[in-house]
């Protein structure tokens, strides 16, 4: 059993609370030690972002995507038209009223843009000229308790930079996890490299761990790269990791699972090192200042580099900047494997720190699926040649080379999965719903990026991460 | 065709018509969910690779109907050399007049059964047949007759397959169960002597019959000779490097072990068959093929048991004869049927290895074991997986004994918890 710390769950006696926890000690065993991943994948894509950052141009109008809350009901603070600060709130979770949703910039509401059963899409304010902020209290992390850091986090609208895995939702500031983690390494393809835009933000970042350490009584993991020189290494309070190794290694899912991977009935939060910054900021001067730096890159991008901007622009703002490559191309909101499909009149997404352009590829190829392939990326060596020049970098278009079709094929997931998961039973139990094998198979570990690569790699062209959020939102509605 | 493709859009012969459009080209369809970028390769290229690796047996096989045919009525040639006595016309013609018929009716109507329930059941073709359509030819004997074939081929893609919901879902090997389904339905023309080499039987036929003026001709299998204890008149007709080669009778295509052994090399380097599974069931049927040895070697069994000249082959010879080395490579590899967990696949392998040797040794009726060998462990891969995921299942909720649960805060008991490990 279990051991259940409190009695909440069940009829425990009270007194198992005063049980020493020996599992703090466990963590002993991983002090210093590095990850080192061997199954994976680097997907080398043209039109990395160069490491200059220019100043983008101000948007006009700010758009907050209701998508990036997976799972969130919104309750409607402003009405349409109302005029609200830089960090006012706009909206509220409907099952956890403190838990407040912002706006980016000040303005003007100007658009609820509703879809069907009139659930709220898009929320658009454009921006006064003028910006005012909503100024909050600031607040002495070391001399705050948890609740006090909750409820700040909370009002402030910085709350949902924090995720909870099981089912990859925003946390629930009712709870308390058993560890927190932060990847500061990007294996992504094209994925903006954290060591570069958190330059200069230590203190912000020390703040913010200094925070997020009140409200676990495990662990704050961070983990960097092993090569390279990471503001995060130089954090007090924290457990710290060097990472090295393939695509995955840089997702979080794949870190918890090597560091400390969760069971039933555990929670663990994670948080993305620039959403520390903006905690961090907040933290220290009172702001809510959603700033990033984001990459934007791909193929289609004519000088790929780093903007500086805020959540919420629109992506035309810096993507002409930079000059495009034709008219069909997707602009995607984060990376290539686990971004959201945009547009080039979209909206920079509220955790995405990675702006992609690449090729659209709807176009048929002829004996496709004969003819040797020297011009893409393949796990197999099938008269595909990405074998033989692992260091080239391709240029990937949207096709999906090839059509839908059964899970034929086996072992070809495992050689890219790095988790101690069995992936392809783990996806067949999703897609047949048997809650009793997905969690004993471990989907309470994963979110649907953990499966990007499987998806990637996969020859029946099987959709791998909407097979696992459907299966975790189906384990969250019934399980809870 | 793209136009065609449109027009039937929505229709019931919307699948048949994807089908020949999507042989020709790789569809305009773009990613919608998910990773926005996909890997080169779909199931169409993983089948292509196989196929690939099958043509040489295949050809290999169309020059050895016809020189297995004339050597088995003049006598295998003296001083052999492969351009003079081997790759000839008069060769490939029987091949071509005997196994070109085979491999059209094997795709033929293999096809057509699947087109069919694609549009019944309004999915789409997929590609599974394309290589059970060119298996099939390889592992029959040489004069099988089509309409045979075409019953076993409908009932092996029916039955095999379109039953348990069509390519990768079914559970055994339909390229098997089709060899199967012949062995069983028409044994007299599945095994004996008469069957390996083209005409054996309707000479011998026409000889019963009366006539006189044909000479009978027999091609016995390695396995054949063994099997009647008669290893001496074997290892005068055919040398180790003949059955290395494939210049031996057999089903069509199961002889060259040579050919297979680099198809085997190639599906391995291109990482789209197992190679745990091929490791593993050859160490498996050299450990049963020693372990007969041995029981020979003891003297537990005498030249007069029936079964004294199989278990006295030497053990890695085994290898070399009949169709274990196809068997081990094209059948025992398919994902679907075999086992799907990597440890799984070593103990799927092992004991394909081990049951082919063993049923080929004591199987009173035919010396072969490899396909019933695939087909049984067919039956027990989902068993086998079963449990190795267990383990994995296990490891789980044992970490679950020291799992660490907090109590929601709004429980009050967040308070004293702080209290307990701040």
């Amino acid at each position: 059993m279990p051991k259940f710390i409190g009695n909440n769950y069940e009829n425990k006696p009270f007194s198992i609370i005063f049980a020493p926890n020996l599992d703090n000690l466990k963590g002993l065993r991983y002090m210093s030690k590095d990850i080192r991943i061997k199954k994976g994948l680097n997907i080398n894509l043209v039109g990395a972002a160069e490491q200059t950052t220019s100043k983008a141009v101000l948007s006009n109008v700010y758009a907050i995507n209701l998508e990036d809350f997976h799972g969130i009901t919104p309750k409607m603070l402003v009405k349409q038209g109302a005029e609200v600060k830089a960090g006012e709130a706009l909206f509220y979770n409907k099952n956890i009223e403190d838990m407040l949703f912002v706006s980016p910039v000040s303005g003007e509401l100007i658009e609820i843009e509703r879809g069907a059963r009139r659930r709220i899409l898009t929320l658009k304010i454009l921006a006064d000229k003028t910006q005012s902020n909503l100024e909050h209290s600031k607040l002495d992390v070391n001399g705050a308790s948890a609740q006090q850091i909750k409820a700040h986090l909370q009002k402030s609208g910085c709350w949902p930079f924090i995720k909870q895995r099981p089912y990859d939702v925003i946390a629930n500031p009712d709870t308390t996890p058993k560890a927190i983690f932060i990847s500061g390494y990007a294996t992504a393809p094209l994925a903006a490299d954290p060591n570069y835009v958190l330059q200069g933000k230590e203190a912000e970042l020390q703040a913010a761990v200094s925070a997020l350490a009140k409200l676990t009584p495990g662990k704050v993991h961070v983990s960097v790269g092993k090569t390279g020189s990471s503001p995060l290494a130089g954090l007090n309070g924290i457990e710290l990791h060097k990472v090295s190794g393939p695509h995955p290694a840089g997702l979080v899912g794949t870190q918890i699972n090597k560091i400390d991977p969760i069971n039933k009935g555990e929670l663990v939060w994670t948080v993305s090192p620039q959403d520390l910054v903006i905690i961090g900021e907040l933290l220290l001067t009172g702001i809510y200042n959603p700033e990033r730096i984001v990459a934007l890159a791909g193929s289609s991008v004519k000088a790929p580099k780093y903007y500086r901007t805020k959540i919420g622009t629109e992506v035309a703002t810096f993507l002409y900047a930079s000059g495009v490559n034709g008219e069909n191309f997707r602009v995607i909101n984060g990376d290539v494997l686990t971004g959201s499909k945009s547009s080039q009149d979209g909206y920079l997404g509220h955790y995405n720190n990675t702006v992609t352009a690449i090729p659209e590829g709807d176009d048929y190829d002829f004996f496709g699926w004969n003819r040797p392939i020297f011009n893409k990326i393949s796990a197999t060596r099938a008269l595909t040649f990405s074998w033989l020049q692992p260091k080239k970098k391709y240029d990937l278009n949207t096709n999906t080379n090839g059509e839908h079709r059964a899970f034929v094929l086996t072992g070809q997931f495992e050689k890219v999965f790095p988790l101690d998961i069995y992936p392809m039973q783990l996806l067949k139990a999703c897609m047949y719903k048997d809650l009793d094998e997905m969690e004993q198979l471990g989907l309470y570990e994963v979110a649907p990026e953990d499966f990007s690569l499987t998806e990637f790699v996969d020859v029946s062209k099987q959709p791998h991460q909407q097979i696992i959020r459907e299966g975790l939102d189906l384990l969250q509605q019934e399980i809870g | 065709m793209h136009d065609l493709k449109m027009k039937y859009k929505g229709k019931k012969m919307a699948p048949a018509i994807n089908a020949f459009h999507t042989f020709l080209y790789t569809p305009d369809e773009t990613t919608h969910s998910g990773s926005h970028v996909r890997g080169a390769d779909d199931l169409k290229r993983t089948m292509n690779t196989v196929i690939m690796a099958l043509v040489p047996v295949l050809l290999f096989s169309v020059f050895n109907a016809g020189y297995q045919h004339y050597s088995a009525i003049n006598g295998f040639p003296e001083n052999f050399s492969l351009m003079e006595h081997f790759l000839t016309w008069d060769n490939a013609w029987i091949g071509i007049i005997k196994i070109l018929p085979l491999l059209a009716v094997s795709y033929g109507v293999g096809l057509l059964v699947e087109f069919i329930f694609a549009v019944i059941k309004g999915h789409e073709v997929e590609e599974g047949y394309l290589v059970t359509g060119i298996l099939v030819p390889l592992i029959v004997p040489i004069d099988t007759p089509l309409w045979m074939l075409a019953v076993a081929v409908v009932f092996g893609v029916v039955i095999g397959k379109e039953v348990f919901g069509g390519t990768g879902m079914n559970i055994l090997n339909p390229a098997l169960t089709i060899r199967a389904f012949l062995f069983f339905a028409y044994p007299t023309w599945m095994s004996g002597d008469k069957v390996w080499v083209h005409e054996a039987r309707e000479r011998s036929e026409a000889i019963l019959a009366g006539a006189s003026n044909i000479d009978a001709i027999s091609g016995e299998t390695v396995l054949g000779y063994l099997a009647q204890n008669n290893g001496a008149a074997m290892e005068a007709k055919y040398t180790v490097m003949d059955m290395f080669y494939g210049f031996i009778p057999g089903s069509v295509g199961e002889t060259p072990t040579l050919l297979i052994l680099l198809g085997g090399l190639f599906l391995i380097f291109s990482k789209i068959a197992s190679w745990r599974i091929m490791l593993s069931a050859v160490l498996g049927s050299l450990v049963m093929g020693f372990m007969f040895n041995q029981v020979v070697e003891m003297g537990w069994i005498t030249e007069t048991s029936k079964f004294y000249g199989l278990m006295n082959f030497e053990f890695w010879k085994h290898l070399i004869v009949g169709g274990l080395a196809f068997g081990i490579v094209y059948m025992a590899t398919d994902p679907v049927t075999g086992a799907q967990t990597n440890r799984g696949k070593w103990i799927y392998g092992f004991f394909i290895g081990f049951l082919s040797v063993m049923i080929r040794v004591f199987n009173p009726a035919y010396p072969e074991g490899v396909f019933l060998a695939i087909l049984l462990m067919n039956v027990f891969a989902p068993t086998i997986d079963h449990y190795v995921i267990r383990g994995n299942v296990k490891r789980r909720m044992k970490r679950l004994e020291n799992a660490v649960i907090h109590p929601k805060d709004s429980d009050g008991k967040a308070a004293e918890l702080q209290a307990e490990t701040v």
